[in-house]
C-alpha cells in the first residue's frame, strides 16, 4: 500500500514537473502570460510530491517491506534500523530517486523565496529546472522503478553490502547528492539567464547561496567518502584515484573556479560569459559523475548494477542536458555584453588565473577518467592512476596555490605587486624554509617537499588579509574566505606529511610479542572472537606505546565476518594523537608450522594524517560562515526594502487622511 | 597577459585576450594529459596474453584471472603468500606481501596490480578482489560466461 502511494506521488510529481516546463516555458511568450501564476506553485507542489514519495520509499525500507523487490534485493531484516533506513539510498533506483527528490525540494524552495529576480528569468530558470528533473524522472519511472513489487515474496532480503553498514557512509551519498543538486539550481539560473539575456549582478548574487551550498555539501562528502575509505578500506590510504572519488572531485573542482567567478561577477561585473559556461561546466560533472558512479560502467563498490539499458539512458539524458546547454551558450553566448574591465594584476586577474588553473586541473582528472572507458571501447584494458594524476595534478595546482596565496591581497580593478611586495616576504620565506628542511632530511618526493613549503608559506598568507582590519567588524565572507584558504594550506600541510613521513610495517606475530612501527611500540596481547548484531569478528588486542615512556593504551582492530551477505571486512583500529595517527589492520591467522600461531598485522604511524580532513572541514567551515554572511545580509536587505515600502504606504495614508479630514 | 596589456585594451580585446589565454592553457592541459597517460596507464592483461607477450619488466600492469586451486600457500614470513593466477588457458605465479582482502579465496576471482618480476612471477602491490554480491571485477566479464558465473557461485 505504501509503495504504491510512493509510486502514484512519484507519477504526479513527474506529470506536474511537465506542466511546470510546458508553463514556465509559455508564460515566457507574450500569449501565454496569464500561465506565469502557477509555475511558482507547481513546482513548490512538484517538491512536496517527490518528497512523500521519497519518504514512502524510506518508510518500505525502515519496515522490511519485502514484497517490494528493491527491499529484498538490498535489505534484511536482522539488520540495524539505521541501516536499514541508510540502504534506502544504498541501492540504484534509491538513490536516483533520492536526487530527484532533492532536485524537486530545492526548485520549490526556489519558487517559494526568490524574490530578487525578474519574473521572466525566474520563470525560465524554473522551466529549465523542470527539463533536467522531467528527464530524471522519467529515467525512475521507465527504467529504474523504486517501487516494483515482487512475487512470490521472498522470506528474507539480499541485505546490504557490509563495507556500507558503516555511519559515516550512511550519509556520504545524501550529501554529495545535496551537492550536486545544489549545482542543477546554478545550472538553471545559468539557462534561466541566458534565454532571458540577463547576465549581470542581480544573476549573479541569487545563483551565489546555491553555488556556496552546494560547495559545502560537495566539501563535506568528499572529505568523509575519503575519512571512509581510509579507515574502511584498511588500505591505510586516503585518495585512490578512484573513478568514484573523481567523479566527486570534478564537480567540486568545477564549483570552486564557478564560485569564485560569480563573486566577482556580483562585486565587480565582470566575467559575465565565463560565469553561466562554469554554471554549465559544474552541472555536466555532476551528470557525468552520476553517470560514471551509476552507471556500471565502472566496477566498483558504487556501481550498483550492471544494466546497460541504464547507462544508455543516462548517457541519453546526459547528452541532451549538456548538448542542449551548450548550444544555448553558443547561440547566446555573443549576445552578453562584456563586463567590466580589470588589468592583469588585480584581484579580478588572480581569481580569472584560478579559475583557468582549476579548470585545467578538472580537465586532467576528466581525462584520465574517460580514457580507460575510451581506450576500452577501442579494445584496450587500461587503468589510470596515481602515476598520471598526481604529477599532471601538481603542475596546475602549484602555481594555483601560490597565486593562492597572493591574491586575497590585491586590490578590485588594477594593482601591483610593489605595493604587497613587503608583506608577502614572511611567506616567501617560510616556502624557503620548507623546502631546505626537506631536501636537509633527504629522501622525500618532490611532491611533498613542494606541497609542504607551500602549505607553510600559504598558511601564514591565508590570514593576512585579516592584517589592519577590526576583527570585530570584519565582514563575515572575509573570515569564511580566510578560513577556507587557511584549510587548504592544513589540508596540504596533513597530505604532505603523510606522503613524506609515514611508516609502514607488516608482520606476523606470535600472541605476546612485541614490534616496532616508527615511534610505537606494539604488544599483539589477546585474539578473540566477537559477536555483532549481524557479524562475527576476530578482534587483536593491542597494547600500544609511543616512544619508551608513553602511556600504555589498548587498541582492538577487528576482522568481521558477516553472515548477509556472506562477506569479510577488517575493522581499523585507529590511535590519535595530535601529531598522527597510529593505524592497525588484523589480517589472517598465518599457518606457523612451528608451534605457536602467528597472526597477520599491518601498522602505519601517519605523522599529521588527521589534518587532511581537518583542513576539507575547515575549508567547509569557510563555506558555510560565507553563506550566513551572504544570506544574513540578504536578509537584511529584504527587510530593509520591505520596511522603506510600509514607510511610504503609511505616509500615503497619513497624507491622504489628512486630506480628506480638511473640510 | 603581458604588461603591455595592462590598461590599453579595449572592451573587446581583453575578452578576445582572457579567452585566449584560457584556451592555450586548457589545450596544453589537454595536451599533456594525453602524453602523459600513454605513458603511465597501465595495461591489464589476463593469464594467457601475459604469458604470450609478457610486459617489460617493472612497468605497472594489472593481472585478472581465478586463483588456481590448491596453488594459494604462505611463506615463512606469515605475510607473504605465493598462489597462480589461471584463465583456463596458462597460469602465472603471483606472490603478494600483505593482508589479503575480504573474499581472497582459492577459485575466486581476482586483480592484482603490480608488475613482471624478472623470474617470470607477478610481483603485485594490490590484490582486488570481489566486493559483494552484486560486483566481479569488470575484467572478468571477458573470460567466459561459465567461468564468471562459477567465480560467483564459489564466492557468494
Amino acid at each position: 500500500m505504501i509503495a504504491e502511494l510512493g509510486l502514484a506521488a512519484l507519477w504526479l510529481a513527474a506529470a506536474l514537473a511537465g506542466l511546470q516546463l510546458v508553463a514556465g516555458a509559455l508564460a515566457l511568450t507574450p500569449r501565454g502570460a496569464t500561465l506565469a501564476g502557477i509555475v511558482r506553485p507547481v513546482a513548490a507542489v512538484q517538491g512536496a510530491l517527490a518528497l512523500i514519495a521519497f519518504a514512502c520509499l524510506v518508510a518500505v525500507f525502515a519496515t522490511t517491506d519485502l514484497s517490494v523487490k528493491l527491499v529484498a534485493m538490498n535489505s534484511h531484516s536482522l539488520k540495524p534500523l539505521i541501516f536499514k533506513i541508510a540502504g534506502t539510498w544504498g541501492n540504484h533506483e534509491g538513490s536516483m530517486l533520492l536526487w530527484v527528490t532533492v532536485m524537486g525540494v530545492a526548485g520549490g524552495f526556489v519558487a517559494l523565496i526568490e524574490k530578487r529576480l525578474p519574473e521572466p528569468m525566474l520563470l525560465a530558470t524554473l522551466a529549465g529546472q523542470a527539463f533536467v528533473s522531467l528527464g530524471f524522472y522519467a529515467f525512475l519511472l521507465i527504467a529504474s522503478n523504486p517501487f516494483e513489487r515482487l512475487f512470490p515474496v521472498p522470506e528474507e532480503g539480499n541485505g546490504l553490502n557490509p563495507l556500507l553498514q558503516d555511519l559515516g557512509l550512511a550519509f556520504h551519498p545524501p550529501t554529495l547528492y545535496l551537492g550536486y543538486v545544489g549545482l542543477s539550481v546554478a545550472f538553471s539560473f545559468a539557462i534561466g539567464a541566458l534565454v532571458t539575456r540577463q547576465v549581470g549582478p542581480a544573476f549573479a548574487r541569487a545563483m551565489r547561496p546555491w553555488v556556496l551550498g552546494a560547495w559545502i555539501f560537495l566539501t563535506v562528502g568528499i572529505t568523509a567518502g575519503s575519512y571512509w575509505a581510509y579507515y574502511e578500506l584498511g588500505w591505510g590510504g586516503w585518495w585512490f584515484w578512484d573513478p568514484v572519488e573523481n567523479a566527486s572531485l570534478m564537480p567540486w573542482l568545477a564549483a570552486t573556479a564557478l564560485l569564485h567567478s560569480v563573486s566577482v561577477l556580483a562585486a565587480r561585473d565582470a566575467l559575465r560569459a565565463w560565469t553561466v559556461m562554469l554554471g554549465v561546466v559544474a552541472f555536466s560533472m555532476s551528470m557525468i559523475g552520476t553517470f560514471l558512479v551509476r552507471s556500471g560502467i565502472l566496477t566498483s563498490v558504487h556501481a550498483f548494477a550492471v544494466d546497460p539499458e541504464r547507462g544508455s539512458f543516462i548517457l541519453a539524458l546526459l547528452a541532451i542536458n549538456i548538448g542542449g546547454a551548450l548550444t544555448l551558450f553558443a547561440l547566446r553566448a555573443g549576445t552578453v555584453t562584456e563586463g567590466e574591465r580589470f588589468a592583469p594584476v588585480s584581484r579580478e586577474g588572480a581569481l580569472v588565473f584560478n579559475n583557468v588553473m582549476l579548470s585545467a586541473i578538472l580537465g586532467i582528472v576528466l581525462f584520465g577518467t574517460l580514457y580507460p572507458l575510451v581506450a576500452e571501447a577501442m579494445g584496450a584494458k587500461v587503468s589510470v592512476g596515481p602515476p598520471y594524476f598526481n604529477p599532471m595534478g601538481a603542475l596546475f595546482a602549484v602555481p594555483m596555490l601560490v597565486v593562492l596565496a597572493v591574491g586575497p591581497m590585491l586590490r578590485w580593478r588594477r594593482d601591483s605587486f610593489g605595493r604587497i611586495g613587503k608583506t608577502l616576504v614572511i611567506p616567501a620565506m617560510l616556502v624557503a624554509a620548507g623546502m631546505i628542511a626537506m631536501v636537509a632530511i633527504g629522501g622525500v618526493g618532490v611532491l611533498p617537499t613542494l606541497g609542504f613549503a607551500l602549505a607553510l608559506g600559504l598558511g601564514w598568507a591565508s590570514v593576512l588579509p585579516l592584517k589592519d582590519r577590526n576583527l570585530r567588524r570584519t565582514p563575515l565572507p572575509i573570515w569564511g574566505m580566510v578560513i577556507a584558504h587557511f584549510g587548504i594550506a592544513v589540508s596540504l600541510f596533513g597530505m604532505s606529511c603523510e606522503s613524506a613521513f609515514s611508516v609502514e610495517k607488516l608482520v606476523a606475530v606470535k600472541l605476546g610479542e612485541v614490534t616496532a612501527v616508527g615511534p610505537w611500540q606494539v604488544k599483539l596481547d589477546a585474539v578473540e572472537p566477537m559477536a555483532g548484531p549481524n557479524w562475527t569478528a576476530l578482534e587483536a588486542r593491542l597494547l600500544v606505546r609511543y616512544g619508551d615512556h608513553g602511556k600504555v593504551v589498548q587498541i582492538d582492530p577487528q576482522s568481521r565476518s558477516f553472515w548477509a551477505p556472506p562477506q569479510q571486512t577488517s575493522e581499523s583500529a585507529l590511535l590519535t594523537r595530535w601529531n598522527g595517527q597510529l593505524y592497525a589492520v588484523l589480517g589472517g591467522e598465518a599457518d606457523a608450522k612451528n608451534g605457536a600461531s602467528r597472526w597477520q598485522l599491518r601498522l602505519w604511524w601517519k605523522p599529521f594524517v588527521t589534518l587532511i580532513w581537518l583542513g576539507g572541514l575547515l575549508i567547509a567551515l569557510g563555506g558555510v560562515l560565507a553563506l550566513v554572511g551572504r544570506v544574513a545580509s540578504d536578509l537584511r536587505r529584504i527587510f530593509a526594502r520591505d520596511k522603506i515600502a510600509y514607510r511610504r504606504v503609511r505616509m500615503a495614508q497619513l497624507d491622504s487622511g489628512q486630506e480628506g479630514e480638511r473640510p | 597577459m603581458n604588461q603591455a596589456v595592462k590598461g590599453t585594451i579595449k572592451a573587446k580585446h581583453q575578452r578576445l585576450v582572457l579567452l585566449v589565454v584560457a584556451l592555450v592553457v586548457l589545450i596544453g592541459a589537454a595536451l599533456l594529459a594525453a602524453w602523459a597517460l600513454r605513458n603511465q596507464a597501465s595495461y591489464f592483461y589476463v593469464p594467457a596474453e601475459i604469458v604470450a607477450k609478457p610486459p617489460e619488466p617493472g612497468r605497472g600492469v594489472r593481472l585478472g584471472g581465478m586463483v588456481a586451486k590448491g596453488s594459494l600457500r604462505t611463506e615463512a614470513d606469515g605475510v607473504t603468500i605465493a598462489f597462480a593466477v589461471e584463465d583456463g588457458k596458462a597460469s602465472v605465479p603471483v606472490r603478494f606481501r600483505g593482508i589479503v582482502p575480504s573474499l581472497f579465496v582459492e577459485g575466486s576471482g581476482v586483480v592484482a596490480e603490480g608488475h613482471m618480476g624478472a623470474d617470470g612471477t607477478f610481483v603485485a602491490d594490490n590484490l582486488l578482489a570481489k566486493h559483494d554480491e552484486n560486483y566481479v571485477p569488470r575484467e572478468m566479464k571477458d573470460m567466459s560466461r561459465e567461468q564468471a558465473e562459477q567465480v560467483m557461485r564459489e564466492t557468494k
